[in-house]
């Protein structure tokens, strides 16, 4: 695949939050400004090109049995990395990310794009798989928050727009509203792209760690086998 | 006793979890299509949640604190909890197989569902004691029950309607969960009202 291909596809046609529909925990909790999204956006993309470039380049030493353990490991040190640098050179924004910056570590992209991609690609293309779904990640973010702070709170990163100041609905910058925006932008991305975007009907988080035991919940072909798994038992 | 009552109420029903703190969105909508899988996934976190507190709260205090490395919080959590969900679920699969059966699959799930890790930090950024710890996980795991089944009982419904046809599957889903978010907005409020 041409270099340029493995970035951009994480912009529009493998975005992670809109298509892949990961990370939705961090999408929704730090959409409520732009400023709370641009910082999470940057710091999950920093932890993401960092433990995909690690991972990669350690795909042949990690044991497979232990791999994702390992990779938690990776994550959390970098996590743990950029929770120091923020605490000491933008403490503003750390008080105002709060838990949601030591959450990146289980963030379902981070570690979907390390069992998906990083750990069987070399380590270049991991780096810039790890650009492209960190910008989408950061892009999608953006787009929620923007709708979200400037019809719900009549500003724009923090500085108040004239007219909408004072006719702003104050809902969608609370929770009922963060599931409100992101259900109707998914709605959008289908209908714009003709129910063309994989978009899975079942919420099966591809590439997800989980998404083995996930998917013994919820597809029912594999309940039957949990069954007669159970019967054989 | 009011206390406790207090942080039980304000975390099952004003901030609860998943619908006011956003944490642990995966398994709601994944798991939510029926109600006995999510009574089952709800009764599996509240327990999850509770050992890991046990677990996390005197590392974190007896350990961290006391020499100076509270920075490695992130990481030494994240491999607990992670470890803790392996060990009671082969202790489980040994000792009591009917329990593993009925919440078995739902364990590994758990291990990177970000409601468990945020439970034990935000306990520790709270500066609460053992006590109120455990009882604030309990009240998030009952938090997180409470919104799952009434979340299944809704989307029950939601599967039979048909809507337009970019919002089926997933976005009529969270346009559901926005409108269950909502009901929990109205409690806010409640807990110091009643209890002062």
């Amino acid at each position: 695949m041409k270099k340029s291909n493995i970035v951009l596809k994480g912009l529009l046609k493998e975005n992670p939050v809109f298509v892949l529909l990961l990370g939705t925990c961090p999408t929704l909790a730090t959409s409520t400004s732009v400023i709370s999204a641009l910082a999470m956006g940057l710091a999950a993309t920093a932890v993401l090109i960092c433990s995909n470039i690690v991972i990669s380049a350690l795909r042949n030493v990690i044991p497979d049995k232990v791999r994702i353990p390992c990779y938690i490991v990776v994550i959390a040190g970098f996590v743990t990395i950029v929770q120091l640098l923020m605490q000491a050179y933008l403490p503003s924004l750390y008080e105002m990310l709060g838990v949601y910056l030591a959450l990146i570590v289980v963030n379902c992209i981070i570690l979907g794009r390390a069992e998906g991609y990083a750990n069987s690609h070399k380590v270049g293309e991991a780096a810039l798989d790890g650009l492209g779904m960190g910008i989408g990640f950061l892009l999608a973010l953006l787009c929620m928050a923007i709708i979200r702070e400037v019809l719900g709170n009549g500003s724009f990163a923090g500085m108040a727009i004239p007219f909408l100041k004072d006719h702003c609905i104050p809902i969608l910058v609370q929770s009922p509203g963060g599931f409100l925006v992101f259900g109707i932008m998914i709605a959008l991305v289908s209908a714009l792209t003709n129910g063309k975007a994989p978009i899975k009907k079942s919420f099966d988080c591809e590439g997800c760690p989980s998404a083995k035991a996930c998917g013994k919940l919820t597809c029912s072909g594999c309940a039957n086998e949990e069954k007669e798994a159970a019967v054989n038992d | 006793m009011t206390k406790l009552l207090a942080i039980l109420f304000a975390s099952v029903l004003v901030n609860n979890y998943t619908l006011v703190k956003f944490l642990g969105i995966c398994p709601f909508l994944g798991v939510s299509k029926k109600v006995d899988q999510a009574t089952g996934m709800g009764i599996a976190v509240i327990f999850v949640m509770l050992v890991a507190t046990a677990a996390t709260w005197p590392i974190q205090t007896f350990l961290l604190d006391r020499f100076n490395l509270g920075y490695l919080q992130t990481i030494v959590f994240i491999l607990v909890i992670a470890a803790l969900v392996q060990f009671v679920e082969i202790v489980l699969k040994k000792y009591l197989p009917a329990l593993h059966k009925s919440l078995g699959i739902y364990l590994p799930l758990i291990t990177t569902n970000c409601a468990v890790l945020g439970v034990t930090i935000n306990n520790m950024t709270d500066g609460y004691n053992f006590l109120t710890s455990m009882v604030s996980s309990l009240g998030c795991g009952l938090g997180f029950l409470l919104a799952m089944v009434l979340f299944a009982g809704v989307r029950s419904r939601v599967e039979e309607a048909i809507p337009p046809k970019p919002f089926s599957g997933i976005p009529i889903t969270l346009i559901s969960a926005s409108i269950v978010s909502l009901a929990f907005y109205g409690f806010a409020g409640i807990v110091t009202n009643i209890f002062g």
